[in-house]
């Protein structure tokens, strides 16, 4: 399954951040993880929000470029190599993988959000192999 | 020393008989074989016979930037294609450069103003000189070429791009002379310093130019590497560097009078201004037969003074530029138009209209930042396609204007566009005093 993740834009400028998420505090969106990927000049910030449309909605009216995009979810099982496991598969079948994060969300194994070119393959492919995946109601 | 006493030292008479002479033709001239000139005079009524001298000059119309624009590549050409040997160029305001051309002889007067201005600041033919100007279409490299080997120097035509080289070369040759940027100097000073080396370096002179300079550089330059410094003056329009230069006593760069008439007007009224009051510089084409401009308009703010140097000779002086009618920046000697950086990034896809453009001056190298707006539909969660945004405007800007840009995306509105007449660049270097 996947979910649904929001990013945004974000100059690395002094308060930004904190802009950001009292915007989502004030709107009542409630966070469960976030990850931010960030280069010299700028970052990427990405979050998995109870209410994705709202939080995307809440950002744009305050000026950001807000985007929502569907990432895999996956519970990699609590064992060393499982992770290993999981992108040998991802990279054997040709897929390409764009980001990769561990999400804050409780679960059997360590869930860990991937985006990949193709999300659709990709989650056919771990369900077939039997790797339990994510989806919105989980959260 | 006076490369050319009798022409440089003419009583301010002669001067207004030579220049009025030579008015004379150069209006004939392009009246005759330049169809756009003709149909400029006509339109305001003008025949070759209204003009008998430099008294007349006000009453002839002015040239721009728009006409060689339109006239482009070689519509202002006064003589046959047979007859033109080079063209030089430099940037314009959007797409085309301005182009100028030369016959053997512009090359030959050319050669004559540059070997003046080296004269001037002391340079002879037992010098060794680095020219540190690009060769190519910038009049920069070639100009300063010609000039010092019509001086009888001997040259290193190192061009720009390897300052290591450069050091080393000017050591083991045992350099006396460079031409380069005033910035370009002092980077090569810094380089110097901390290399430990400036005490190796038999340097006495350097004659720097293509961009304006302060007082407080040349007190930097000849402190530190124990040079005399001078600033020479050109632009590619009327023929590159060496239209003026200043001497020992640095009271501002005499101009060339007997080739070059300079006038200030006044950029709203177009008046003609007095001497010693600030205005535009114009200047009229006297001798030169490739491509004659008629009062063209520089945009470069200045004034004018006629009264004898002390050091004998009593062609004008252009004093200390104030900045520009337009908004041309120059960094790193290169001309460069905000409405050029506009049109590049026009082509991009995921951008915005909305940019500034930061130059700055940083340990004497200028520095150029683009800050572009992300276009809202362009954003996309990935770091990698917005490095491939900012890596295609990055190439797509050197290709407009030669520069490398640092370039800085910015959120949706994350510049200020509240007035659309908004200025689009901030220049933080203090050029002009």
């Amino acid at each position: 399954m996947r979910i649904k993740q929001v990013s945004i834009f974000l100059e690395n400028t002094e308060g930004r951040l904190d802009e950001v998420l009292k915007i989502l505090a004030q709107g009542n969106v409630m966070l469960r993880s976030v990850s931010l990927a960030d280069t010299m000049e700028y970052g990427v910030l990405r979050m998995i929000a109870e209410e994705p449309e709202k939080a995307k909605q809440l950002l744009k009216d305050a000026g950001f470029a807000a985007r929502i995009d569907e990432i895999l979810a996956v519970e990699v099982p609590d064992a060393v190599g499982s992770l290993a496991k999981v992108v040998a598969m991802i990279h054997e079948a040709g897929i390409n993988i764009g980001y990769i994060y561990g999400l804050s969300i409780d679960g059997d194994g360590a869930p860990i959000a991937i985006k990949t070119d193709d999300n659709a393959k990709a989650e056919a492919l771990l369900e077939a192999a039997g790797v339990k995946t994510i989806g919105m109601e989980n959260l | 020393m006076i490369w050319n006493e009798q022409k440089e030292c003419m009583s301010r008479d002669e001067i207004a008989a030579l220049q009025s002479a030579r008015l004379v033709k150069v209006v004939n001239r392009v009246y005759h074989n330049v169809e756009y000139y003709r149909k400029k005079m006509q339109a305001v009524g003008l025949e070759p016979g209204d003009i008998k001298g430099i008294e007349d000059l006000h009453k002839l119309p002015f040239t721009t930037y728009e006409d060689l624009r339109d006239t482009y590549p070689f519509g202002l050409a006064a003589v046959p294609r047979s007859e033109l040997v080079r063209a030089h160029a430099s940037s314009g305001t959007t797409g085309k450069p301005k182009i100028a051309v030369y016959t053997r002889h512009d090359i030959e007067i050319w050669a004559e103003c540059f070997t003046r201005c080296l004269s001037m600041a002391g340079i002879t033919k037992e010098d060794i000189i680095q020219i540190g100007y690009g060769y190519g279409l910038f009049t920069g490299g070639l100009g300063a070429h010609y000039g010092a080997e019509n001086l009888g120097a001997m040259v290193l035509p190192m061009s720009t791009g390897n300052t290591q080289k450069l050091i080393d070369m000017m050591i083991d040759c045992d350099v006396t002379a460079i031409a380069c940027t005033p910035s370009y100097l002092l980077h090569v000073a810094e380089d110097l310093e901390k290399a430990g080396l400036v005490d190796k370096v038999k340097l006495k002179t350097a004659i720097c130019g293509a961009e304006p300079w302060t007082d407080e550089m040349r007190d930097q330059m000849e402190s530190r590497l124990h040079i005399k410094a001078h600033d020479i003056y050109g632009l590619t329009e009327m023929m590159g560097p060496g239209v003026a230069c200043d001497c020992e006593f640095h009271k501002g760069l005499h101009i060339w009078e007997d080739h070059f008439l300079p006038e200030i007007i006044d950029p709203k009224t177009y008046e003609q201004l007095p001497a010693g009051t600030d205005g535009e510089l114009v200047v009229t084409n006297l001798t030169k037969e490739g491509m004659p401009l008629i009062r063209y308009r520089t945009k470069d703010l200045t004034s004018l003074e006629y009264d004898k140097c002390d050091c004998g000779r009593t062609m004008a002086r252009i004093q200390r530029f104030k900045g520009r009618t337009d908004d041309m920046l120059i960094i790193r000697g290169v001309n460069v138009f905000p409405s050029q950086v506009e049109a590049a990034l026009l082509t991009v896809e995921g951008t915005t209209p909305h940019y500034m453009i930061i130059v700055d001056r940083i340990d004497n190298n200028d520095t150029l930042e683009v800050q572009v707006e992300v276009a809202e539909d362009a954003f996309t969660d990935e770091i990698r396609s917005l490095e491939k945004l900012s890596k295609t405007i990055h190439d797509k800007l050197k290709l407009a204007i030669g520069l490398n840009a640092k370039i800085k995306l910015v959120e949706p509105n994350g510049l200020d566009h509240s007035d659309g007449k908004t200025k689009h660049f901030i220049d933080k270097r203090k050029l002009y005093q």
